[in-house]
C-alpha cells in the first residue's frame, strides 16, 4: 500500500495491511471470548442431560423441529450474504455490499420473527418453567412409571419420578436462555450491520479499508455456529426414545 | 490481511452443503420420529457430526480460516481446545461418580 487516503490508516500501525491484520485477530480473539460465554451454558446443558436423559429427551420431543429447521436455513443464508458483503467490499462493488448487508439483516430479522413465533406457540402449549407448565401431567407421564413395574417402583428411587417435571422444566430451561442469549447477540448484530449499510452507502468502506465489515462478519458467522449447534442439541435428542 | 479474495463460487458450493447436511439432520430425526428408521446409538453422535462439519465448513470457508496466518488458526484451535477441556473434565466427573459410589449417586 503506497497512497493511503489520510483518516484511513490509525497512528499506531505500520501499514494499512497490518492494521487490518490486527483488526482481524482481535475480533477472533473476542470470539473466543464469546466461546466461553456460550460455553458455561452448554456445559450446564450436558451436564443435566447426562443426568437425566430421559426427561431432556421428553422435552426435545415437544419442541417444533420445522421450527428449528426453517431458522437453520434461514442462519445459514445469512451466512452466505454475509460471505458475499464482505466479497463485495474487496472488490470494491459498493452497491453490491450495501445489498449483501441489507439483506443478511433481513434474514437475520425473520429468524427473529420466527423464533419469536415459536416461542409463542411453546406458551400456548405450556412448556414454559414457572410460568405455563403442567406439572402433574408430566409427572404421569414419566417414563420411569412406564418402564418399572409397580413392584419394581417400590424397591427402586420413587423419587425419580416425582423429580420428572422439575428435570423436564430444566431442559426447558436450556432451551430457553441457550436461544435467548442466542437471540439477543442476533440483535446485535443486526444492529451493527445495518449501521454499517448505512456506512456503506456513504463510501466508508473502500477495498483499502474493509475490515470492519469483515470484522462484523466473522461475529455473525460465528454466532450461526452456535446456532449449527443448538439445533441438534434442543431439537433434534428425542426420536422414539419417550413414548 | 486483505490478500486472499475467495471466488463467491466457493462460498455457493459450501452454501449447497451445509443445506444438504441441514436437510440430512433433519430428516434423519423426522425418520426416527416416524419409526422409519432406526439408528440406535448412532442417532445422537451422528447429529453432532454432521453439526461439527457444519459448523468446519463455515469456520474454515466462511470465515476464511482456511487461509488465515497461523496465528488466528492457534486462536481458533485454542479455543475449541479450552471447551473440550472444559467439558471432557466435567463430564468425566460427573460419570465417574457412580464408581465411587459418591454419596447420592
Amino acid at each position: 500500500m503506497t497512497s493511503v487516503e489520510p483518516g484511513l490508516l490509525a497512528h499506531h500501525f505500520e501499514d494499512l495491511d497490518q492494521q487490518h491484520a490486527a483488526a482481524s485477530l482481535g475480533m477472533w480473539i473476542f470470539l473466543g471470548t464469546e466461546l466461553m460465554v456460550f460455553s458455561g451454558l452448554f456445559l450446564a446443558y450436558a451436564v443435566y442431560r447426562t443426568l437425566y436423559p430421559d426427561a431432556f429427551a421428553a422435552g426435545s420431543n415437544q419442541l417444533n423441529v420445522w421450527y428449528g429447521g426453517v431458522n437453520t436455513l434461514v442462519l445459514l443464508t445469512s451466512s452466505l450474504t454475509m460471505a458475499l458483503a464482505v466479497h463485495a467490499a474487496q472488490i470494491g462493488r459498493q452497491r453490491d455490499l450495501v445489498l449483501y448487508l441489507v439483506l443478511t439483516a433481513a434474514l437475520g430479522t425473520a429468524f427473529l420473527v420466527i423464533k419469536g413465533f415459536e416461542y409463542h406457540e411453546d406458551y400456548e402449549q405450556r412448556l414454559v418453567p414457572r410460568l405455563a407448565f403442567d406439572d402433574e401431567e408430566w409427572r404421569a407421564n414419566s417414563p420411569e412409571i412406564e418402564r418399572r413395574p409397580p413392584e419394581r417402583l417400590q424397591a427402586s428411587n420413587p423419587h425419580e419420578a416425582q423429580m420428572f417435571p422439575e428435570r423436564v422444566q430444566l431442559f426447558f430451561m436450556c432451551y430457553y436462555i441457550m436461544t435467548g442469549l442466542h437471540a439477543l447477540h442476533l440483535i446485535i448484530g443486526i444492529v451493527i450491520l445495518v449501521i454499517q449499510a448505512v456506512l456503506a452507502g456513504r463510501g466508508w468502506f473502500p477495498p483499502a479499508y474493509y475490515a470492519p465489515v469483515e470484522i462484523a462478519g466473522l461475529y455473525w458467522h460465528f454466532v450461526d455456529v452456535v446456532w449449527i449447534f443448538l439445533l441438534p442439541l434442543l431439537y433434534l435428542i428425542g426420536g422414539h426414545a419417550v413414548g | 490481511m486483505p490478500a486472499h479474495v475467495v471466488h463467491p463460487r466457493t462460498y455457493l458450493v459450501v452454501f449447497a452443503a451445509l443445506i444438504a447436511l441441514t436437510v440430512l439432520t433433519v430428516g434423519l430425526d423426522l425418520l426416527v420420529r416416524e419409526d422409519l428408521v432406526n439408528l440406535g446409538a448412532v442417532q445422537h453422535p451422528l447429529a453432532l457430526a454432521i453439526a461439527a462439519a457444519k459448523a468446519s465448513l463455515v469456520i474454515l470457508f466462511f470465515m476464511h480460516l482456511w487461509q488465515a496466518r497461523p496465528v488466528v488458526r492457534l486462536v481458533a484451535v485454542g479455543s475449541v481446545l479450552w471447551l473440550a477441556i472444559l467439558l471432557a473434565y466435567t463430564l468425566t466427573d460427573y460419570l465417574s461418580r457412580t464408581w465411587l459410589h459418591v454419596a447420592g449417586y
